[in-house]
């Protein structure tokens, strides 16, 4: 009885709730992130509809400042971050030959607060004046002394899915520490690991000072303090340095992970090892290093020293040059390739391609005299959209059709992988593109209606959206299909232990689907 | 799991924990590092909430009044958002000083229009930031809370001298005062600062 209990999952519900497999948990993460990915989608599409022309037509200004707000909140705590972490599950255990995590039953913990996190979150929206309206950067005092009461319910939630991803960061260094097969050295793990690694680490040096943040506006708003008020002494530039102390290494802690899954899809379809391993590897750990000294270029405008806008301006250039070299060293492993275009890698390509131009406006936006220009224009919101839906989005896409295979026993349809790359690929620079040329003609970004020489890209940008929305669809019905066919056991698509031809790593010696246990005895490393 | 990588998890577990409480103190930390940073570059304009003294400058040694140059000094008075005072820079908005001259008294002018008893705290700033340490106040309306009866009117006293250190290319001095209503902050602060108006009404 006990060694049957320890072989396979329970049934029902409540091997979903107590357990603390990880795959069972990375399971978890990636369908919450999918879930929230739709809800968070749905308000874009609200606001791409009320932005399709000048004028207010569906919602007010004020509940689109609650779409806006939510809209951002919810695909970087609520899709990204847990998509990567639910990555992080499935993958990591299985490429460094562990069993599973090192601390399971703090993995289970770490899952189940997310549901409550964001239960909480969205459930602002129905309270007396409606959810947080100031924005995912939520900046004092429009999120203290102007918020409305709500914003309570938003720090506790805020405090919650902090605590959530302190735990699995903890819980995936100390996998990564203590339990490699013997012979995995350090400079032996798949790039993969090694950037969620450093993920790990930033998380740690970056959530508390998060949760320190809300924590002082807790005590604004409900403590007499004055921490963010100039009246009582206080300084709201304050909240930005502390925010953005935070918010710029998050931009990071969302994109490494994707870099991690590029460099194991690239070298697969290419058909070559990954170009330069040792030097990604310091590359990514600089860029870490360095996301923590860059901060103050969303502030160039608040008014710094003039050492201090050159200081912030130079070092955010200087993370172009790490990048840099990552983006060289995946183009180098495509260099002669025998390459193949399967989902994943059409999908990898496209991030190399389309996370550059991101790059490339990021680095426009890094001189300081220019930016000035460009603070709080649509131009910001077509750079970081560019570096998220292309970048992590697209990320999360590759990594689901390279590794779907290896997670069920099935391969997807190809057929509609094909079709689900191409109406993103269009969808997503039809949305996000023309936003570069509202945004430098000078559009206001978060506003529900527009001066009317900006109708036009708007309309493109509207329709873009829509498409890209609706072409994820797809992505469900691919889901479903391999879903259904492992359910029903049937051997059409079933994929044996390497489901791509030539795919290295340790994952691919384990049979597809995997054991509910990874590597009870530990494999032995050439 | 062996006993060895158990123990080993452990361990990792403990010290990541203990830096994360690390961070979540830094956080808090930022805050008076922040309050010295800026008092070191003048960021966003911060003067010193300690009073300062005059020495006249008679000893021999450097620094002395710098006689022949003078420096533009401009006072502004802004009433932030639904601050219902009326809030008024002296009549003199512009001065001509001599780095290290005496003192110079000026007075700002507050009166509450509202039918309630106001406490404001007026947040003073000085353009360009790195003026801020070299404009040296003796005397401030902005060292306390205000608090002025409904209807009540009252002058503000204003001691400041610029220091002979000013560095010569600050040509233009600009200090401004912010009234913010601190009332409610005030009543629930047992050690409120605010003297009853009568003391301050002229
Ligand atoms: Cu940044």
């Amino acid at each position: 009885m006990s060694a049957d209990h320890h072989h396979g999952p329970a049934s029902g519900i409540t091997r979903w709730l107590f357990t603390t497999n990880h795959k069972d948990i990375g399971t978890l993460y990636l369908f919450f992130a999918m879930m929230m990915a739709f809800l968070g989608g749905a308000m874009a599409m609200l606001i791409r509809a009320e932005l399709f022309e000048p004028g207010l037509q569906l919602v007010e200004p004020n509940f689109f400042n609650q779409m806006t707000t939510m809209h951002g909140l919810i695909m970087v705590f609520g899709f990204v971050m847990p998509a990567f972490v639910g990555f992080a599950n499935w993958q990591l255990p299985m490429m460094i030959g562990a069993p599973d995590m090192a601390l399971p039953r703090l993995n289970n913990w770490s899952f189940w607060i997310l549901p409550f996190a964001f239960s909480i979150l969205v459930s602002t929206l129905f309270m007396e004046g409606g959810g947080p309206n100031f924005g995912w950067t939520f900046y004092a005092p429009l999120s203290t002394t102007y918020a409305p009461p709500s914003v309570t319910y938003f720090i506790f939630a805020v405090h919650l899915l902090g605590m959530s991803s302190i735990l699995g960061a903890i819980n995936i260094i100390a996998t990564i520490m203590n339990l490699r097969a013997p012979g995995m050295d350090y400079m032996k793990m798949p790039m993969f690991v090694w950037t969620w690694f450093i993920t790990a680490f930033l998380l740690l040096l970056v959530m508390p000072v998060l949760a320190g943040a809300v924590t002082m506006m807790l005590m604004d708003i409900h403590f007499g303090t004055s921490f963010f008020q100039a009246a009582g002494g206080g300084d709201p530039v304050l909240f930005q340095h502390v925010f953005w102390f935070f918010g710029h290494p998050e931009v990071y802690i969302i994109i490494l992970p994707a870099f991690g899954i590029v460099s194991q899809i690239i070298p697969t379809f290419s058909r070559k090892p990954l170009f330069g391993y040792t030097s990604m590897v310091y590359a990514t750990a600089a860029i870490a290093i360095m996301s923590t000294l860059v901060w103050a270029h969303h502030m160039f405008t608040v008014g710094m020293p003039l050492v201090g806008e050159l200081f912030f301006m130079y070092t955010t250039m200087l993370i172009a040059v790490p990048t840099g070299v990552k983006i060289f060293n995946w183009i180098s492993t495509m260099w002669r390739g025998s390459m193949t275009f399967e989902a994943p890698m059409l999908f990898s390509i496209a991030f190399v391609v389309l996370f550059s131009i991101g790059g490339f406006s990021g680095l426009m936006m890094a001189i300081a005299p220019a930016d000035f220009q460009y603070h709080d224009t649509y131009f910001i919101v077509a750079h970081f959209h560019y570096v998220l839906v292309p970048g992590a989005v697209f990320g999360v896409f590759a990594g689901v059709y390279y590794w779907l295979p290896k997670w069920t026993g099935r391969m997807y349809d190809e057929r509609l992988g094909q079709l689900h790359f191409w109406l993103t690929f269009i969808g997503a620079n039809l949305t996000f593109f023309p936003q570069h040329f509202v945004g430098l003609a000078g559009m206001p970004r978060r506003i529900p209606d527009y001066a009317l020489q900006f109708a036009d890209f708007n309309a493109i940008s509207s329709v873009g959206a829509f498409l890209f929305g609706t072409s994820q669809l797809v992505f469900v019905v691919i889901l479903v299909r391999v879903l259904k066919d492992k359910a029903s056991g049937r051997l059409e698509g079933a994929v044996g232990e390497r489901a791509w031809e030539g795919v290295e790593g340790l994952e691919w010696t384990l049979p597809s689907p995997p054991p509910y246990h990874s590597f009870t005895t530990p494999p032995s490393i050439r | 799991m062996t006993d060895k990588t158990e123990g080993g998890v452990r361990r990792t577990a403990w010290r990541l924990a203990a830096g994360t409480v690390l961070m979540f103190g830094f956080g808090f930390a930022l805050v008076p590092l922040y309050e010295v940073f800026c008092e070191l570059t003048g960021l966003n304009g911060k003067t010193n909430n300690d009073p300062a003294a005059y020495s006249a400058p008679a000893s021999t040694r450097a620094p002395t009044v710098r006689e022949h140059e003078t420096v533009r000094v401009q006072f502004l008075a802004i009433n932030s958002t639904e601050m219902p005072w009326q809030f008024q820079a002296p009549e003199t908005s512009e001065l001509h000083i001599a780095p290290g001259a005496a003192p110079i008294d000026l007075t700002y002018y507050a009166h509450n229009m509202s039918d309630r008893d106001m406490v404001a705290q007026a947040v003073p700033s000085v353009s360009p930031g790195r003026a801020a340490q070299y404009l040296r106040k003796i005397e401030c309306f902005c060292f306390q809370r205000q608090a002025l009866a409904a209807g009540a009117s009252t002058q503000l006293p204003l001691r400041f001298y610029i220091s002979p250190e000013l560095p010569d290319d600050i040509g233009t001095i600009t200090l401004s005062y912010t009234l913010f209503d601190v009332s409610e902050l005030a009543a629930s602060d047992a050690t409120a600062s605010a003297e009853p108006p009568s003391a301050q009404g002229s």
